[in-house]
């Protein structure tokens, strides 16, 4: 239907999985700026080390809301380490590809999830 | 699933009469118009009426209607064009910070080449001042080049006052008219320009062709391309004869329809502008309120980025875009409603719609209606809606 973005882009476009604000997460990651039009925001729940949910809420073009949809999906389950082992280009390639001048959202989502558990650990670190 | 089309100010659809018109050109009528026998002089002949009708659409000679690719090809001939003519004379050009891409990479090439180049600001409607341009003039200014009205927001601008401006300096003044020519009246006399930009596939006539008005008496203008003798050696090429030929019979129509057009697309627009501001919250025009195109409603929508709407508006069969055509893909904003003072994400955050000949009353509440809802799912996603959601 579109030819600039993959089917997989626009389903999770069309039906994005876990929007919304989390009440309570343990980590919130925020990236992104006006000037480049994207910005992201994504909440983790974490439990024994794993991460049983994610959320996001994002302002920003279609590939930059199917990537935050399908960053959620993936990160849930995993364990902190290997969440951070997640990449743009597994997040770009589980979307079916990006178009080149999009693989900045990839980058972005990236981005968000490292952010997240950043704050979570840090704030881990404090109730020690 | 019906399609309705609102981007006019990207392309339009050829008019079936104009199409009609064309289709011979192709085949039956299909002679070079350099060559003397009957075939290239019937062509020859039906090039010459098109220069007439096109002529006619802006109260010029049909000697001074050059025929071209298109828009781009109009502007990147009429600036190197004079810059080239002029460079031992001046090397100082005047544009505006809203100009099209056509005429703003033009002059930053130009800058490359030893040319400098003034870009005057506009005010938060998309205006420029009239008086800001007689300030800039210097006794090395060889053109000055502002568009008559803003691809992206509608702005028509004080080209007259300009005009009468650039004639007493002595300086040439181009205008790149490709939005409103077939649109709303432009005479070439009025306006006091000496070249203007026209383009076919904004009037319903075909992609592929363009003109430049260039003014009688104003001296010779360097080739943009060489080769034949064609366009009285102002533009070398054999003729598109089925564009040229579409050409004129789409300038014909319009000259024919704009009056009634012009009231029926403004109160149309407006109908559009007044829905959405009111139906929808936290939403504001782009542009100049009365000094406007009659088919140009932009708008910005806060707290949604315009590419997610623009995608979200196709899935429901509604085809607009977030500015202009020859920038989406790109991720910067707006050149046109950052220099208008918009904040980023207020310039990434806006859509245009530009209404055409088969638009109708009930497209238009077709339209309110899935904006309403796409606006209202994509806000639920933003994180600018802190806690409002």
């Amino acid at each position: 239907m579109s030819p600039v973005y993959s089917e997989k882009v626009m389903e999770h476009f069309k039906n994005p999985r876990n929007v919304g604000e989390m009440e309570n997460p343990d980590g919130i990651g925020h990236v992104g700026n006006p000037v480049c039009g994207d910005i992201m925001e994504l909440y983790i729940k974490v439990k024994d080390n794993i991460i049983t949910d994610a959320m996001f809420k994002t302002f920003g073009c279609g590939a930059a809301i199917a990537t935050s949809s399908m960053v959620t999906e993936l990160v849930k389950g995993k364990s902190v380490d290997e969440a951070l082992k997640i990449s743009n280009s597994a997040v770009a390639e589980a979307l079916g590809g990006l178009p080149p001048v999009k693989m900045h959202c990839s980058v972005l989502a990236e981005e968000a999830l490292k952010s997240a558990i950043d704050d979570y650990k840090s704030k881990q670190k404090n109730k020690k | 699933m019906e399609r309705i089309y609102l981007d006019h100010a990207a392309t339009t659809p050829v008019h079936p009469d104009v199409l009609k018109t064309m289709i011979p050109y192709f085949t039956d009528n299909f002679g070079n118009p350099s060559t003397i026998y009957s075939y290239g002089q019937e062509a020859k002949a039906a090039v010459e009426d098109a220069r007439a009708s096109v002529a006619a659409l802006i109260n010029a000679e049909p000697e001074e209607i050059v025929f071209t690719s298109g828009g781009t090809e109009s502007d990147n001939f009429a600036l190197e064009g004079v810059a080239y003519a002029n460079e031992k004379r001046g090397n100082h050009i005047i544009t505006s910070a809203v100009e099209h891409h056509a005429v703003l990479e033009t002059c930053k090439f130009l800058e490359k080449r030893g040319f400098y180049v003034t870009r005057l600001p506009v005010d938060s409607s998309g205006l420029i001042d009239p008086d800001a341009v007689k300030k800039a003039i210097t006794p090395k200014t060889i053109l000055v080049s502002v568009m008559h009205a803003n691809n992206e927001v509608g702005t028509i601008e004080p080209i007259a006052e300009i005009g009468k401006i650039t004639r007493e300096a002595g300086v040439l003044f181009h205008t790149d008219a490709v939005q409103t020519t077939g649109h709303i009246p432009t005479d070439v006399h009025e306006l006091e320009v000496d070249l203007l930009s026209m383009s076919a596939h904004k009037l319903y006539g075909p992609k592929g062709v363009g003109a430049l008005y260039i003014r009688k008496g104003k001296g010779r203008l360097v080739p943009f391309m060489h080769g034949g003798e064609q366009e009285k050696r102002r533009r070398a090429g054999t003729e598109n004869v089925p564009g040229i030929v579409g050409f004129g019979k789409a300038a014909e129509i319009a000259r024919e329809e704009m009056p009634k057009e012009v009231k029926r697309l403004t109160a149309l627009r407006d109908r559009l502008i007044s829905c959405i501001l009111e139906r929808i919250g936290n939403t504001r025009l782009n542009g100049h309120p009365v000094r406007r195109l009659p088919n140009n409603t932009n708008i910005t929508i806060d707290f949604v980025e315009g590419e997610s709407m623009c995608l979200s508006l196709d899935m429901e069969g509604i085809c607009a875009s977030t500015g202009s055509a020859c920038s989406s893909g790109s991720l910067e904003a707006s050149h046109v409603l950052l220099a208008m003072g918009l904040r980023h994400e207020q310039a990434h955050g806006s859509l245009r719609f530009t209404l055409g000949k088969w638009n109708t009353e009930d497209e238009i509440e077709q339209v309110i209606t899935a904006l309403s809802s796409t606006v209202a799912r994509l806000r639920s996603m933003s994180p600018l809606l802190k806690n409002k959601s």
